[in-house]
């Protein structure tokens, strides 16, 4: 596309003076006649996944068709309802969040319940603490786990510790930090990060990252309730995206048990949040184009992770392939290969498998050639199968 | 929109008059006066700024940090125990005051031991609290026993005002089975939770806005408690200080700031620490009331810790006091300050300004304390220490057990085989291993 430009006096004599700044932009674009906006290179790459929605959950009760905001608000407004301590806060969560995932709860449940707090992730993390060691019910919220770092001193050194430290007479087990995760499009190096592997590194805290509307409900609760300091990632490229039949009620999914999503018997594929739909359409490709049958293992919590469930996994298949956007070096993938060599090392038929972003910062433009996607998941099935 | 303004200015109207008078009712929220109180009108002459509205000014004039006469340092006796002004005077009777003697000179005591101790290599670490005394025990006083407790780890005498035990304190330092933190810290990392004192952790600060949140939570229990958070002058440099002394005050929470400000961040003086008028001037810029108060006089460290902390609850505000003291002692046993300060300038805060020596001329002019009673305290005191020390000297470690528990609130299943494993090599390899110190 050719623009035409524009100096500065052609500008101000084209453009009415009477526009409001925010419409000069609209009335800009309209002049010149050889931007299309529907041409080839403006239009953006399309998602990279397949949202694939779980059954509709029977026994928890009647469900209500929810996205995954609004499944995370359904806990929210569970855990203000049944538990008077709780309090839920952050950057910009009193009018909803930037996310949508607070709408409503403080004219629901008051200001002394769901506030802003000054912008400053330490100050979030170490208050929550301080909420967490009072013995009330702290959800505390980072607006991009992009920014969490400043709080690591707080999470790594605190938080985690609170409890083996004391002697268990104190802890922090009443804190839950929920923060957005994950590639979404256009993130670039500073919304699109899944920091899981640093804090996989710290014992004394769980890290967990639902797939969907349902596990995120349940897994969110169980997060809640759990007597130890939890970090929740929320994927943010399925908030609007991932759509299910999600239970009004309350109910938890268990932390630390990895779930066998379907089962086959040539290769396992191990991951967690957006990628596990990304496997799971991998597995459906490798039946059809190459009849290999996947067995796909939605890992849930990454510390402390089940390593039973992929071990027994990979004692059947022979075969593991792990698959993160989190660059791969120290990236999860890392440690589950290496517990699965020890464990598994007669049963394996190739070598362990790991498809993840490359070891860069993740960048903006370049996102479709960096992100693990599809295609990369297949050819890698391949490879172990021809070893 | 005006609905909005009709309402923030209708709440801030009804809260001035409440604003104004002394004896305030407690309420659950106070409405900030930088609030927006009017709607946005541009034929004023004043500020519209949702940020800040203060007044216009047409002269170009940069405010003067006020650093040389500074914060003036509020204190209730002079340097010979005197009191100055009788109606600061908090009047506490003998009985009171006698503990806090005893308190701080067994504090003393003990500090003189366990120094000495890890001097001969009997525990690995130690921290004096040396001219300090008076902070810990004039605020201690001030307080509820039920009041959280958050330290950095120069604050013993708190605990022990509070009725720690001589066996806990050496049960922490020689890591021993009776530890109620299991064994698990260096030496100083205290901590109780039936005297309601957090556990101490090494890295500065963090107990900042850890403070802020456990008062906000306290706040919401509506239960007559107050917060207190202790920390020094070079930790007040800390990110985390920023941090909480910002969420107190924008989130009303009923918590007392303690800054021992002691002249010494190991061996960095107070002016390479800041550039400031210390740390009590940073207060207002959060919206904090904020005192200097002279830390070696417990009476002043007393008063201003009642009072603040008793509008911290009433009004659900923090407060912010900077106690002026003396590190007299090094920084720790891995410390040896004579390589950065003259022994002259320790001299002078021993000899000439010593909470311990400032109460006691208090005490003898009222004919409270005499020499002899001097003389067999001492001497009973130290006994008691050096009985205590024996006790703890004997004492077994804790079962090693101990070090995969509590990670988690539950054993997890690849903790549990680690420690196995571990069980597994040291029954191989027991001869290296010093198993007969520790319980079984």
């Amino acid at each position: 596309c050719e623009c035409i430009i524009f100096s500065i006096d052609d500008l101000f004599r084209l453009v009415p003076r009477a526009l409001p700044v925010h419409c000069f932009g609209a009335a800009l674009l309209r002049l010149s006649p050889g931007c299309s906006s529907r041409t080839k290179t403006q239009r953006r790459h399309a998602s990279h996944f397949t949202y694939q929605p779980d059954p509709v959950p029977t026994q928890y009760g009647p469900t209500q068709k929810m996205n995954l905001f609004q499944s995370v608000t359904s806990a929210l407004d569970n855990t203000l309802a049944s538990d008077p301590t709780a309090v839920i806060f952050g950057e910009d969560v009193a009018f909803g969040g930037v996310f949508r995932c607070t709408v409503g709860l403080r004219d629901k449940y008051g200001k002394d319940r769901v506030f802003n707090t000054p912008l400053c992730e330490q100050g979030i993390v170490g208050f929550g603490i301080g909420v967490a060691v009072a013995g009330a019910t702290a959800i505390a919220e980072i607006q991009f786990a992009d920014y969490i770092y400043p709080a690591f001193d707080q999470i790594v050194n605190e938080a985690a510790k609170y409890r083996y430290r004391s002697g268990n007479l104190f802890d922090c087990g009443n804190l839950t930090i929920r923060a957005p995760w994950g590639c979404v499009g256009h993130g670039s190096l500073y919304h699109s990060q899944s920091p899981e592997a640093f804090f996989a590194h710290c014992p004394g805290i769980k890290v967990v990252i639902p797939r969907g509307p349902v596990q995120a409900k349940g897994l969110l609760l169980s997060c809640i309730s759990d007597k130890n300091p939890c970090i929740f990632f929320e994927p943010k490229i399925l908030y609007r995206a991932a759509v299910e039949q999600v239970p009004v009620e309350p109910y938890t999914i268990p932390l630390s048990q990895a779930e066998v999503l379907q089962e086959g018997s040539d290769v396992t594929l191990v991951a967690w949040g957006t990628q596990i739909h990304v496997m799971r359409e991998v597995a459906n490709m490798a039946q059809e184009k190459l009849g290999v049958s996947c067995e796909v293992i939605d890992l849930q919590t990454i510390l402390p992770w089940d390593t039973e469930t992929v071990c027994k996994s990979v004692v059947k298949t022979g075969r593991l392939l792990i698959s993160h956007e989190a660059p791969i070096t120290g990236g999860f993938a890392a440690e589950i290969s290496s517990t699965v060599q020890e464990e598994c090392f007669l049963n394996l038929e190739a070598p362990i498998s790991r498809v993840c972003g490359y070891d860069t910062p993740f960048p903006h433009i370049f996102e479709p050639f960096y992100i693990p996607d599809k295609w990369k998941c297949l050819e890698a099935i391949k490879r172990m199968i021809n070893y | 929109m005006n609905k909005m303004y009709g309402l923030c200015f209708h709440a801030v109207r009804q809260t001035a008059g409440l604003k104004s008078s002394r004896l305030l009712q407690r309420r659950a929220f106070r409405v900030s006066t930088l609030h927006r109180q009017q709607p946005f009108d541009s034929t004023l002459e004043k500020p519209q700024f949702p940020g800040a509205s203060a007044e216009f000014v047409d002269q170009l004039e940069f405010i003067e940090p006020n650093v040389i006469s500074g914060i003036p340092v509020y204190r209730v006796m002079d340097r010979q125990g005197n009191i100055i002004n009788p109606s600061q005077d908090p009047q506490l009777s003998k009985e009171t005051v006698l503990n806090f003697y005893q308190k701080m000179t067994m504090l003393n005591t003990m500090d003189r031991i366990l120094y000495e101790s890890q001097r001969q290599g009997r525990i690995s670490f130690y921290m004096t609290n040396y001219g300090e005394e008076g902070t810990h025990i004039g605020s201690a006083a001030a307080l509820n026993p039920n009041d959280l407790v958050f330290g950095q780890y120069r604050e013993a005498g708190v605990l022990m005002y509070r009725g720690f035990s001589l066996d806990h304190f050496m049960a922490q330092c020689y890591a021993n089975a009776d530890d109620l933190g299991k064994g698990r810290q260096m030496p100083v990392h205290y901590g109780s939770k039936d005297l309601n004192f957090v556990t101490i952790s090494s890295p500065l600060a963090t107990q900042i806005p850890q403070a802020a949140g456990a008062a906000y939570a306290v706040k919401r229990e509506n239960s007559n408690r107050a917060v207190i958070c202790y920390f020094g002058e070079g930790a007040a440099s800390e990110g985390d200080a920023h941090a909480g002394f910002n969420f107190s005050a924008t989130l009303e929470c009923p918590l007392i700031f303690f800054c021992r400000n002691n002249g010494y961040a190991i061996s960095t003086p107070t002016n390479e620490q800041y550039r400031g008028d210390g740390i009590a001037a940073r207060g207002p810029g959060y919206g904090m009331l904020s005192i200097r108060v002279d830390g070696n006089d417990v009476f002043a460290v007393y008063n201003a810790t009642k009072e603040a902390r008793r509008r911290a609850v009433a009004e659900n505000q923090p407060f912010l006091i900077e106690a002026m003291t003396y590190r007299i002692g090094h920084h720790s046993t891995s410390d040896d300050s004579s390589a950065y300060r003259s022994v002259d300038e320790v001299n002078y805060w021993d000899k000439q300004d010593h909470p311990i020596s400032r109460l006691r001329h208090y005490m003898t002019a009222r004919g409270w304390w005499s020499e002899d009673d001097e003389r067999s305290w001492r001497k009973q005191s130290r006994k008691t220490v050096m009985e205590a020390f024996e006790r703890a000297e004997r004492r077994l470690k804790p079962n090693p057990e101990l070090l995969f528990t509590d990670v988690y609130q539950e054993m997890t299943p690849q903790l549990n085989k680690q420690r196995e494993s571990l069980w597994r090599h040291v029954q191989q390899y027991k001869e290296h291993y010093p198993l007969d110190l520790y319980d079984k």
